[in-house]
């Protein structure tokens, strides 16, 4: 009975307390709530990069800019999933859209994020317009369901716009800077909220810090040019196989692919080390910052940081995840490999910490006076450990490729020639 | 809609239109403070509620009776009030617990599986807990779909209909009093017994409490007991530091109390 | 000359209008910002009457009185005076149509909740009369001896 009756609040299942601990308290946001700053981290990361290019022309980053787009766009889909994991009411989750309390972060968060989807959607459409209207006309009079099938999704993506004069494709690439340009504060904005989030929560000492957006905004863009070099090297590589199996892919050999590789990765690796920087340095100021007050709090928060969660906080992310990356991307001639490593080291990095804010807040309590130790569900044996357990996390970590996966076949991002 | 211009005009005010649509009716009807102030004038009454600690003895029938009343699952270890005990010894240490929320009271000198000499006690004592429904109740601020709301009488109450089970306002509460309710799936709280309040009875807790260290009073009502010590007697709060404006007053308040 | 730029937005305004229809469905005429304004006053107004309409469980004494004069009057007497009968008897609810009869919790936890004797100073447990229940007739219900209406040693059974 006993066991029964703690297994149904929600939170008791991965909770472990320690000493004096409210009775009410538990780990009440955990893994999903982890997955969640670090997927629309992605999303405004992926973004920002193709920004770059579409907006301050940066040349070098003409390739992966298609690229990052609809990566973005993929993570768009996946970034609402782990709050609709977590809520305990899911069905209900529209109502953040139709009685939206302003007061409340994660209410502004549902119009921003609407905002920003529309944005990134309209930027698409713009930058494959084009591309829609020719396979229309290529595929017309082809037989076959897929082709037809194909033919009527350019249709629809089309919207009736069949003009590809000129002048028209003007007037898209104008829209396309136009709407990149609006995008990157809302990005940020968008960002910004999720760290706002956090750092309103006067309740929670570790949160609590006006620094919190600023710091989110700028581990988002790490996460996401890490993860757009990550992806590209991987589908780069996957062509240069298919290149050496005598497919020839693209009508390119695998060398020239190779050299086409190596060039984008260094270009876009050198912004990931700007980025970088900042969003340590915040970090540390943050750090610095509350040993030197050393508030009523500080006692707890210094017990959590350097004893309990040393391991979490100063090997796997400082070292592991962003002092290690940092010089690998930096001793001179970077090779694909060492970026490879290197960008799924920061992606460690920032997943760290995230689940070091979000987790970590938690893991001491409202007493000041007593810890919750947090113990990720594995096998689930009920829906809420699916939910908020392993799998969950994991479902969510996947969507974003299936989809970017399957956007690829209609919408082709990397296409050399 | 044959040429352009008359075309571009039509879209600018249609986007107009949906922009003035798209800001929810009630975000218009923002009250001034000074009328939302008259507006809480008119009712009358200020729920307020005052713990006198020295009184309580820690036997925990205020949680037995609040979880049978408001039906939150006695064997769950969740409770919208529950009672702490602190022990401080001579060396300064504070032992503090609040074993099961308390359901059960303290029948055992062991604190966290330690005997704690009684020579060695200075001061020890109880501290009965619940919601503090704040002046400025940081856990409404935070819901983002209007699902918990302070009523005119100042009691916070969660819309069971409406709450979307997000966890802000349990994040968001300084003092931990909110949680999931086991059954609904929805953040539950104490609301001062608001079914028998708002029918001239007392809290189940105060009805319950057999030393009388509960009270819960109309802090509009100058003649009201609680208004009367909340007045003229040295009251405290819990956690003034976060600016919530706590309406649960305590008497005989002490440094040690988280 | 087509202005083909703002086709997209159309299919905004369409989503738009979409989720505000929605929303004038699916949203109580009632909710809205009531007397503590937007920020602590936004919310469904019935849902202040949901609350009040939660049965009480509790009677409380006056509920008891009446039927049960004598133990009442035995009661008030007593130290005990102050203690609910419902603390012991459980929650009376529609006694005695629903439940016709109470279940009495007659069980030594119940009188250790205050009788366990702590020795706490600057706490009113300390002044209160308590037993070890570990070697006080362990294993036996206090009732056997004590009468819990009139709990004093004079009136031991």
């Amino acid at each position: 009975m006993v066991e029964s009756a703690a297994s149904a609040i929600h939170g008791a299942e991965w909770t472990i307390k320690e000493l004096f601990v409210y009775p009410n308290e538990f780990i009440y946001w955990s893994i999903q709530i982890v997955m969640y700053p670090l997927m629309t981290g992605l999303v405004a990361g992926a973004f920002v990069l193709s920004s770059l290019y579409h907006v301050f022309k940066q040349e070098d980053l003409k390739d992966i800019a298609k690229f990052s787009l609809i990566f973005s766009f993929a993570l768009l889909f996946a970034a609402p999933m782990p709050l609709m994991f977590h809520l305990q009411q899911p069905q209900r989750g529209i109502q953040v859209f139709f009685t939206p309390h302003f007061t409340s972060a994660i209410s502004a968060f549902g119009i921003v994020f609407f905002t920003y989807y529309i944005i990134v959607a309209c930027e698409i459409w713009f930058v494959y317009r084009e591309f829609a209207v020719k396979q229309m006309k290529a595929l017309e009079g082809k037989e076959g369901f897929g082709n037809s099938l194909l033919r009527a999704i350019y249709r629809v993506f089309s919207l009736g716009v069949h003009d590809i004069s000129e002048q028209a494709l003007h007037r898209d690439h104008k829209a396309v800077t136009i709407l990149a340009g609006i995008g990157i504060p809302v990005a940020c904005f968008l960002h910004g909220y999720a760290g706002f989030i956090f750092g309103s929560v006067k309740a929670n000492a570790l949160w609590m810090t006006p620094l919190m957006p600023v710091i989110f905004i700028m581990s988002a863009i790490v996460s996401g040019i890490a993860l757009c070099i990550l992806t590209y090297i991987i589908i780069m590589e996957w062509q240069k196989y298919r290149a050496k199996s005598a497919r020839r892919a693209w009508g390119m050999s695998a060398e020239e692919i190779g050299g086409a590789e190596i060039d984008v990765i260094r270009k876009t690796s050198k912004y990931l080390v700007g980025f970088m920087i900042a969003a340590i340095t915040l970090e540390l100021l943050d750090l610095v910052f509350r040993g030197y007050t050393s508030l009523k709090s500080w006692d707890i928060l210094r017990s959590v940081i350097y004893g309990k969660d040393f391991v979490n906080i100063f090997i796997l992310q400082y070292t592991l995840g962003n002092l290690v990356p940092f010089l690998m991307l930096v001793i001179p001639g970077l090779t694909v490999r060492r970026t490879a490593v290197a960008t799924m080291l920061v992606l460690l990095g920032v997943f760290m910490m995230r689940y070091n804010v979000v987790i970590g807040g938690q893991a001491f309590s409202l007493t000041f006076a007593g810890y919750m130790h947090y113990h990720l569900p594995i096998i689930p044996h009920s829906i809420d450990t699916y939910k908020e357990g392993l799998f969950g996390a994991l479902t969510i970590a996947v969507m974003p490729f299936v989809l970017f996966y399957w956007i690829n076949k209609a919408l082709p991002t990397l296409r050399y020639k | 809609m044959s040429d352009n211009c008359s075309r571009r005009e039509f879209f600018a005010n249609a986007l107009k239109l949906a922009a003035v649509a798209a800001i929810p009716v009630g975000a218009l009807k923002i009250l001034e403070p000074g009328e939302a102030k008259a507006a809480i004038a008119k009712t009358g009454v200020r729920w307020g509620f005052v713990v006198d600690t020295h009184k309580c003895i820690g036997c925990g029938f205020c949680v037995k009776a609040c979880k049978n009343e408001n039906e939150v699952m006695y064997d769950a270890p969740v409770s919208r009030t529950w009672v702490e005990r602190y022990v401080v010894t001579k060396d300064g240490e504070v032992h503090a617990d609040t074993p099961n929320a308390a359901r059960d009271g303290f029948t055992t000198p062991k604190i966290h599986g330690q005997v704690i000499p009684d020579s060695e006690i200075t001061k020890a004592f109880f501290v009965p807990k619940l919601c503090n429904q704040c002046e400025n109740p940081p856990c409404v601020q935070v819901c983002p779909v209007g699902a918990t709301y302070q009523a005119p009488d100042g009691v916070v109450l969660v819309d069971r209909t409406w709450c979307i089970g997000c966890g802000y306002c349990i994040m968001a509460c300084p003092y931990g009093v909110r949680f999931f309710h086991p059954q609904f799936k929805v953040a539950e709280k104490c609301n001062f017994c608001y079914h028998r309040i708002s029918q001239g009875m007392k809290t189940a807790c105060v009805d319950a409490c057999p030393t009388g260290a509960r009270m819960i009073g109309n802090l509009k009502d100058p003649n009201d007991p609680v208004t009367k010590i909340v007045l003229n007697e040295r009251v405290g709060v819990l956690k003034d530091e976060y600016g919530t404006k706590p309406q649960v007053f305590y008497l005989g308040l002490d440094k040690n109390v988280r | 000359m087509s202005n083909h730029v703002w086709r997209p937005a159309w299919v905004v305004l369409g989503v738009v209008a979409l989720i505000l229809t929605a929303r004038y469905f699916y949203v109580p005429s009632d909710f809205g910002t009531h007397e503590r304004g937007f920020m602590y006053g936004y919310y469904r107004k019935a849902s202040e009457e949901d609350w009040k309409k939660i049965k009480v469980k509790y009677r409380t004494k006056d509920y008891c009185k009446d039927c049960h004069a004598d133990k009442y009057e035995m009661n008030m007497a007593s130290k005990h005076s102050i203690i609910q009968c419902e603390n012991c008897h459980g929650p009376a609810m529609d006694h005695p149509e629903n439940p016709q009869k109470l279940a009495i919790d007659k069980s030594r936890d119940l009188c250790i909740r205050c009788h366990a004797k702590l020795n706490y100073p600057s706490s009113r447990r300390g002044e209160l009369k308590g037993i070890d229940p570990d070697s006080h007739n362990a294993g036996m219900e206090c009732s056997a001896c004590h009468n819990p209406h009139k709990p004093s040693l004079e009136g031991l059974k």
